[in-house]
């Protein structure tokens, strides 16, 4: 019988099952960060056990360092007791740090396929729920707890249920000025933010197939949103020159065994889904998030959804969520206005991220009312953008040119709205409060949407711009 | 201890309801409570933001106090993995969750640490959330291993899917000790995969 990715990966690292029913799996990449491990690490302490494989587990610094002066001690005591935490815990585990003077730190989700860690076949897995943006190397990528990094330091294992599996095929040429983040909105928009729960996404179709590695990584980072908590691409051409010359990818002979065996474990044609949904990629148009949460967007020319016709479970959060954002039902939410403008985080802080946005900021200067911020996801994509002079673009149409880590994705730094500042971010979460002020608020929209609307002042047709 | 201390057969305690759907781990605990390195104290800050912006909110009422079964609408703790989410509700006092369906990360978390999330139907819940609003000093009273909540004399069905059921009912949701059981098997299953044993 043709099998899938999923049951091939799964399989392959299946130790075995438990008495509970739940699979025994094993955890190929460990990647860890400052913020959700210290207290795994105390607790392993506390049972007095070893880090089971070591040479399995990477960590960097991304979620609450700050992206102006990096140097330590750090202005904030708390990030400062966090980041001396980290750095005393990976020395006393013997385990590799990616920190500033690596030239290799990053946002975790961005350096682990950009060092060619990520590779397909493997199971990875890190305390964060982004980690399923590695999903799109090929990989069964997901995000767990504290506790469960705590399992996966002692026994380099957790206790699973396989999930169900759904592809998601689209399908069709995407039209100019709309981008994979706009892809995944609109996923998310049509199956809804718990439409994923119980699921795993195999995103296929010729959509996909066209994709860049960096586009089908914007594409997997958001399948949480979606309520999946992994998504997966299957590997392809694609994926192999993606990880060719990488400083974690097999090099000479040993990179075509390798990957053959990327090639092996993708789907295979006839394999049966649990169930197939149908997107035309053609007729997708910049997408923009009005609501409070990623599933409540509407296409850029679109007006903002009246309550009164959704389905009577879902009216209260809708009222919620215009009463959050200060929207009313019918306006159109292209010139909504904004006060800060974010470009980075996981979900699109790669080059070709900064790349889209750096063509938008070209044809205009930052409103004045606007703070606009780049934030690399990466020292080495900082240094790229530098290479080829988008900061200086940037910067000449007055948005912050920053240093690289999570920022005000989730604003656990000093990057941080305030008050009810209106953001249009790149990010992945509109979530009341996310960006750092409780009473912010969020509009989600790929980066070069973001750059539209930074020099505009108010949400814009990046199309328009672009022209 | 033995396992007997971690069975989470049943649990009964009065309820707390929190209504809405998409309620997601930032709204449970912001992510300002994150920076500290260990969990300890994060209970009295669960849903700290929402509390402030809403005197209303049940976790603000004194008719709630001591409560420890929390019944919730859908997608319950969706987005962050953060399991300061489950470790705020659990520290605040909440022992059991019932709800229409949970953001998995969540979920696992709140397994991870015995606390157990039963899904119930949308109108189970209204109702459920309705009766406890009525007579707050009512216990509610879970049953993980029949599946099922009590309240006064209406019982409804709230399931647990298997795996996490049997670990909470046995004792085994603090899963280290059971996974290094696996002993060498795991370094066996390790050393099949071509990326461990070089391509």
């Amino acid at each position: 019988m043709a099998r899938t990715l999923l049951d091939k990966v799964w399989e392959a690292h299946t130790v075995r099952t438990l008495p509970s029913g739940q699979t025994q799996l094993l955890i190929g990449l460990h990647l860890i960060h400052e913020v959700t491990t210290p207290q795994a690490f105390q607790m392993l302490k506390d049972l007095k056990l070893k880090v089971r494989m070591p040479e399995r587990t990477f960590g960097t610094l991304d979620h609450i360092i700050p992206t102006t002066d990096q140097s330590r001690p750090y202005a904030d005591p708390m990030a400062e007791d966090m980041a001396a935490h980290m750095y005393r815990n990976m020395k006393e585990f013997n385990l590799p740090l990616f920190d500033m003077s690596s030239g290799k730190q990053g946002i975790v989700h961005v350096i682990g396929p950009e060092l060619g860690l990520s590779q397909p076949g493997m199971t990875i897995a890190c305390g964060d729920s982004h980690t399923s943006t590695h999903g799109a190397v090929g990989a069964i990528a997901f995000g767990i707890g504290t506790t469960q990094v705590r399992d996966i330091l002692a026994t380099q294992c957790l206790s699973m249920a396989k999930p169900k599996l759904r592809q998601v095929r689209v399908e069709g040429a995407l039209a100019k000025g709309v981008y994979a983040k706009d892809v995944i909105l609109a996923i998310i928009g049509t199956l809804g933010v718990k439409g994923g729960v119980g699921y795993a996404y195999e995103y296929a179709g010729d959509t996909i197939d066209r994709m860049t590695m960096e586009e089908r990584l914007t594409l997997c980072n958001m399948s949480i949103e979606g309520g999946a908590r992994f998504g997966y691409v299957n590997p392809d051409a694609t994926t192999i020159e993606y990880l060719r010359g990488r400083p974690y990818a097999p090099a000479g002979a040993a990179f075509d065994r390798a990957a053959a065996w990327w090639k092996s474990v993708a789907t295979e044609p006839g394999a049966a889904f649990d169930d197939v949904k149908h997107l035309d990629g053609g007729a997708i148009e910049p997408v923009v998030t009005w609501g409070i949460n990623p599933g409540m967007s509407v296409g850029v020319s679109d007006k903002i959804p009246a309550p009164e016709d959704q389905p009577e479970a879902e009216r209260p959060t809708f009222r919620e969520a215009l009463a959050h954002m200060g929207f009313a039902a019918g306006q159109p939410i292209k010139g909504a206005k904004i006060d800060v403008a974010f470009v980075g985080s996981c979900t699109n802080g790669r080059l070709s991220d900064l790349r889209a946005a750096a063509e938008v900021a070209k044809k205009g200067k930052v409103a004045s009312h606007v703070r606009a911020l780049i934030v690399p996801g990466s020292q080495q994509v900082a240094k790229a953008a530098e290479a080829e002079g988008l900061h200086e673009i940037f910067q000449a149409a007055g948005f912050q040119w920053r240093r690289a880590g999570c920022s005000m994705c989730l604003g656990m730094n000093d990057d941080k709205l305030q008050g009810r500042e209106m953001s249009a971010s790149s990010s992945n979460r509109n979530f009341i409060g996310r960006q750092g002020s409780p009473t912010g608020r969020t509009l989600l929209m790929s980066p070069a949407m973001v750059a539209a609307a930074a020099i505009t002042g108010a949400v814009a047709d990046v199309r328009e711009i672009l022209k | 201890m033995t396992t007997t201390d971690f069975k989470r057969r049943q649990l009964s305690g009065r309820g707390i309801p929190v209504t809405g759907n998409d309620i997601d781990t930032d709204r449970i605990i912001p992510a300002r409570y994150l920076k500290a390195v260990t969990f300890e104290g994060l209970g009295e800050y669960a849903f700290e933001d929402a509390r402030k912006q809403n005197p209303e909110h049940p976790f603000n009422s004194p008719v709630y106090k001591g409560a420890s079964v929390l019944v919730v609408g859908q997608n319950f703790g969706c987005g962050s993995s953060r399991e300061h989410a489950p470790q705020a509700l659990m520290r605040w006092g909440i022992r059991a969750i019932v709800g229409g369906s949970f953001g998995e990360i969540f979920f696992g978390n709140c397994v991870m640490l015995g606390i157990p999330c039963l899904v119930a139907s949308q109108a189970d819940l209204e109702w459920l959330q309705k009766a406890i609003g009525r007579e707050p000093q009512t216990p509610v009273k879970v049953d993980v291993e029949k599946q099922e909540v009590r309240f006064g004399d209406k019982v409804i069905k709230a399931t647990v899917p298997d795996g996490p059921r049997n670990q909470l009912v046995a004792g085994t949701w603090d899963s280290t000790a059971v996974l290094l059981e696996a002993g060498a098997a795991i370094e066996a299953t390790a050393a099949k995969l071509p990326y461990v044993k070089g391509y």
